[in-house]
């Protein structure tokens, strides 16, 4: 087969997919950009394609917006710190201390729930933070006093750690898969402590792994509306309801569209600095 | 001692993450109508009135006709996509398979919006065909990255032979290289199924009036309304996507093993 045929091969079987994610989504995300330059008609409710940084303007001036952001920012923060603290000890089990047979089971226990329904899980925590709930009932059992963190950021961070560990896991247990045994070995031969040969040989190995994971912890959380919508409270908007309610509500997309730029540049930000770390050089 | 700090860690981190989709599950037997743990009596009742209702049955219709036609749909792209970069460079591999990602890896908000932008800016009315060409953007993915994982272990000397007995290229590819991919297209198109049947954030920006399964639990529980179906319908879906997931690997494992 000569070069030219086979290119053409390539070419044929590349154009669907590839002309499909370009109209589509390529598409889509130029149309994103266009629409945050436009603006919403306030008599008609109808798009004006006329150029426009008055949405821009509005998210500059207006500190409402500003406190949103942050605190998405900040919670998206929280929640992969708290997930890189929680994936450790299980993933370090996982990866180093069990044989093949249990290594699979355990595998498969961590990814099912990832692949089960996020609105069971994120449901399963009103059953259990509830005023009647299952975490009231035990604490009631054990003689303790009772939580009511049912609707407040604090539920936000204890749901959104636990939707997205296995994300963090995940990339963690390979990174520490690949670490050969002999590493360690040496370091406790040349008379390291335990601690110290975790600190200087296991834990700096690991961070491509958690920066990996971090990847998706934090641009997921980011861009999540449902999970605020489903257990936070009144103070717990995030961009995203934000965004979410101008289209449904008050159908201006173009200022949605201008909001969830912010999105784009922090997750793109996020990801060339966690690059830096060796996030994607395990894929 | 280590040890067992570590162990008893990892065993908390497994029940954190194991027990509220079990606790799910047990809810949909609560014959009550209000949700009180520990629960006093169990029963089968709410599926009986679950299934009767007309709203759950057509949201249930709409979610398998969308993941149905957009795996359908995700299965030829994806396996395109994997068969036609198979064997270009390195680079090129990694430039395609970034952007062929990008719809799941961005926040899904933001492909929401964007497709909504999309469709309005081009006047088309929001309906089941523009959930469906959602569904299908960000499944592609999910089949490409199987299919792609099944070629890079199969051996180029099969698809060799068969030209070298005369084969044209779409014949070697007709009777050698898909048949041997058909466990990997398969396995991926439970996935995608799976991901398509529970996404609700992309859903609510380009299903109009339709009402997917996903969008239909997301309004009963943001309003309090329904709250013993919602039990059902959730353990019904919690059931629908793990007997894929359990499937796919099944079927994954046993094509690793051929």
């Amino acid at each position: 087969m000569t070069g030219g045929r086979k290119l053409l091969g390539h070419v044929a079987l590349l154009l669907p997919p590839f002309g499909w994610l370009t109209v589509f989504y390529l598409g889509s995300l130029f149309a994103l950009l266009l629409s945050a330059f436009w603006q919403v008609d306030s008599m008609s409710g109808e798009i004006l394609h006329e150029w426009t940084l008055d949405n821009f303007r509005i998210l500059a001036t207006d500190s409402t917006y500003r406190v949103i952001a942050e605190r998405t920012i900040g919670i998206a923060v929280l929640v992969t710190i708290t997930d890189i603290i929680l994936a450790w000890p299980l993933a370090y089990v996982i990866a180093r201390k069990v044989g093949p047979r249990m290594k699979l089971v355990l595998l498969v226990l961590v990814a099912l729930p990832l692949w089960s329904s996020m609105l069971a899980r994120i449901y399963s925590w009103r059953l259990i933070l509830g005023h009647d709930g299952v975490l009231n009932w035990f604490l009631r059992t054990a003689g303790l006093p009772e939580q009511s963190f049912a609707f407040t950021n604090v539920a936000l961070w204890i749901v959104f750690t636990y939707l997205w560990l296995p994300f963090m896991l995940m990339p963690l247990v390979s990174a520490l898969e690949r670490i050969p045994a002999s590493l360690p070995d040496a370091a406790g031969d040349m008379g390291a402590t335990p601690f110290q040969t975790f600190r200087t040989v296991i834990f700096p190995l690991a961070i491509p792994g958690m920066a990996a994971g971090s990847v998706f912890t934090f641009a997921v959380t980011l861009g999540e509306y449902v999970t605020p919508m489903l257990v936070g409270g009144a103070g717990s908007e995030f961009i995203g309801n934000v965004v979410y309610s101008n289209v449904g509500v008050s159908g201006n997309i173009p200022f949605a569209a201008a909001y969830s730029m912010i999105l784009l540049v922090v997750v793109g930000a996020y990801m060339l600095l966690a690059r830096r770390f060796g996030a994607f050089d395990g894929a | 001692m280590r040890n067992l700090a570590l162990w008893g860690a990892a065993s908390a981190v497994l029940a954190f993450l194991l027990l509220p989709l079990l606790i799910v599950l047990v809810f949909a037997f609560d014959a009550s109508s209000v949700q009180v743990w520990p629960i006093h009596s169990f029963s089968l009742k709410w599926f009986y009135a679950t299934w009767a209702d007309e709203e759950v049955r057509s949201a249930l219709l709409v979610s398998l006709e969308v993941a149905g036609l957009a795996t359908l749909l995700a299965s030829v792209l994806g396996t395109l996509a994997a068969v036609g970069m198979n064997g270009l460079s390195s680079r090129a591999v990694q430039v395609g398979s970034f952007f062929l990602t990008l719809p799941i890896a961005l926040p899904g908000v933001l492909t929401g919006i964007a497709m909504n932008s999309f469709f309005t800016a081009l006047e088309i009315p929001f309906t089941m065909v523009t959930l469906v060409i959602a569904h299908t953007t960000f499944c592609t993915v999910v089949i490409y990255s199987n299919v792609m994982a099944r070629l890079r272990r199969l051996s180029r000397s099969l698809l060799e032979a068969a030209q070298d007995m005369g084969a044209t290229p779409f014949r070697g590819f007709t009777s050698v290289t898909l048949p041997l991919l058909s466990g990997s297209i398969v396995s991926g198109m439970l996935l995608a199924f799976a991901l398509s049947f529970d996404e609700v954030i992309v859903s609510t920006f380009t299903s109009g009036s339709e009402t997917t399964l996903p969008l239909w639990i997301f309004g009963a529980i943001r309003l309090g309304q329904h709250m013993p179906e919602v039990n059902v319908v959730v353990f019904a879906v919690v059931a629908v996507t793990l007997l894929p997931i359990i499937l796919g690997q099944k079927l994954a494992a046993s094509a690793s093993r051929e």
